[in-house]
């Protein structure tokens, strides 16, 4: 970070600082381009091992069941991966998928607090509480 | 059809709907639920669950090359996201609740109202708007480069916007869209965001919206890992293709063929909903 000459609170009020948007937002962009590149990969790994395994099966989605709780729950997921399973690891590779943007979530509020933006941090742990509600609240956790 | 065969035909269909959707900045997921459930007569519940996860995908995917421009606002993002997520968290507690026929029909009224839109030419970016007081105390006002250097807006309407992105927010944990339509209304009519910013500031958001959701399917067990899989992995293929290419020259009829389609898929939906079985 170069030393740059102390900023009062809010030197532009009325303008966010550019520069530093920026900056935050290309570290962003590429937070969530590596997510899904690792998600991705995960999902096609799994995608393997279930098609050499199920590949002469029949394909019926036509009744809804639901799914089993080893891909219902995260404690379900990472149980089924360490069985072996394919299609526990593209749940894997989904929830995964599901955390990116959330870490960009989290991530941001660290941008807005270097930016001395308190308004925007407060915001931002609203929308962080709503997805962690969503992730871990709603039964996923086990 | 045996697994195989299912797999690699979902994965072409979903392949060409994100080019498709990237190519006319349509998106592709709003397709997704009605071909699956039409063609694949794969149950709505399913097809929504894999439809959202699809979502996420292309818009992580694209946000990288977006941020690039240096157009995409994340203030207004971040201050909008709070009634998108918000929005889906209750639109997926919802969509356990009720009936897969008027499901149907929703999804078929968002389909036509989004044929409809892309044939509309896009409202004029107002210039010189006077300043709000409360989008100023957000300090959601900003500039983005233009042809003539560095231009800025004022954001209007901030309550109006708020509550429509809400609205939004709940249609796509509802129906496992983006819901770029009513993201239209609520940041270029209402809110007068210039069309570059709200595009891709929208596009910003629309991952983190369908992650309030996606964590309530999958706890529901809506996401089959054999069918979320080909979709997740054909719509992120085809929309990173079509980031790529982009040929302006063709976009202007393929719109309108992908809007034919659109339209027919959301008559199809509605037909589904209201007299068959679903």
């Amino acid at each position: 970070m170069p030393a740059t000459p102390a900023p009062a609170r809010h030197p532009h009020p009325f303008q966010p600082q550019p520069w530093r948007d920026r900056r935050l937002e290309i570290i962003l962009g590429n937070l969530l381009r590596t997510g899904v590149l690792l998600s991705a990969a995960v999902v096609l790994a799994g995608a393997c091992v279930y098609l050499v395994r199920h590949a002469h099966e029949p394909a019926n989605y036509r009744v809804f069941r639901g799914e089993p709780s080893d891909y219902r729950t995260i404690p379900g997921v990472i149980r089924s991966v360490m069985n072996g399973r394919g299609r526990g690891l593209i749940q894997l590779g989904l929830l995964l998928l599901i955390a990116t943007p959330i870490a960009r979530v989290a991530f941001s509020i660290a941008g807005f607090a270097i930016e001395r933006d308190r308004l925007y941090v407060a915001f931002t742990l609203i929308v962080l509480a709503i997805l962690l509600y969503s992730f871990l609240g709603s039964g996923m956790g086990g | 059809m045996t697994v195989l065969e299912f797999t690699a035909i979902v994965a072409i269909v979903s392949f060409v709907a994100g080019l498709l959707g990237s190519l006319t900045g349509l998106g592709g997921g709003v397709v997704l639920v009605p071909l699956l459930t039409i063609l694949f007569h794969v149950d709505i519940r399913y097809a929504i669950g894999a439809s959202l996860v699809s979502v996420i995908a292309t818009s992580s995917g694209a946000a990288a090359a977006y941020v690039k421009e240096g157009i995409s606002n994340i203030r207004i993002g971040m201050f909008l996201e709070i009634a998108t997520t918000a929005g889906a968290l209750l639109g997926a507690f919802l969509a356990t609740r009720i009936p897969t026929s008027a499901l149907a029909i929703i999804f078929g009224a968002v389909l036509l109202y989004s044929a409809y839109l892309s044939r509309k030419p896009r409202p004029l970016d107002q210039r010189s708007l006077p300043p709000d007081p409360l989008a100023t105390s957000l300090r959601l006002n900003g500039t983005f480069p233009d042809l003539e250097g560095q231009r800025s807006y004022n954001v209007q309407h901030v309550p109006t916007g708020f509550s429509l992105m809400f609205g939004a927010g709940a249609l796509s944990g509802l129906l496992g869209i983006g819901s770029g339509a009513v993201k239209v209304l609520a940041m270029d009519q209402a809110m007068r965001i210039p069309f570059k910013v709200s595009t891709t500031t929208s596009n910003f958001m629309i991952g983190v919206t369908a992650a309030a959701s996606a964590g309530v399917y999958l706890s529901r067990g809506y996401v089959d890992p054999g069918l979320a899989m080909p979709v997740m992995l054909g719509v992120l293929g085809g929309s990173l293709l079509g980031s790529r290419i982009l040929v302006k020259a063709e976009t202007k009829s393929l719109r309108l063929v992908f809007s034919l389609v659109i339209l027919v898929l959301g008559l199809q939906m509605l037909y589904k909903g209201l007299w068959g079985r679903i």
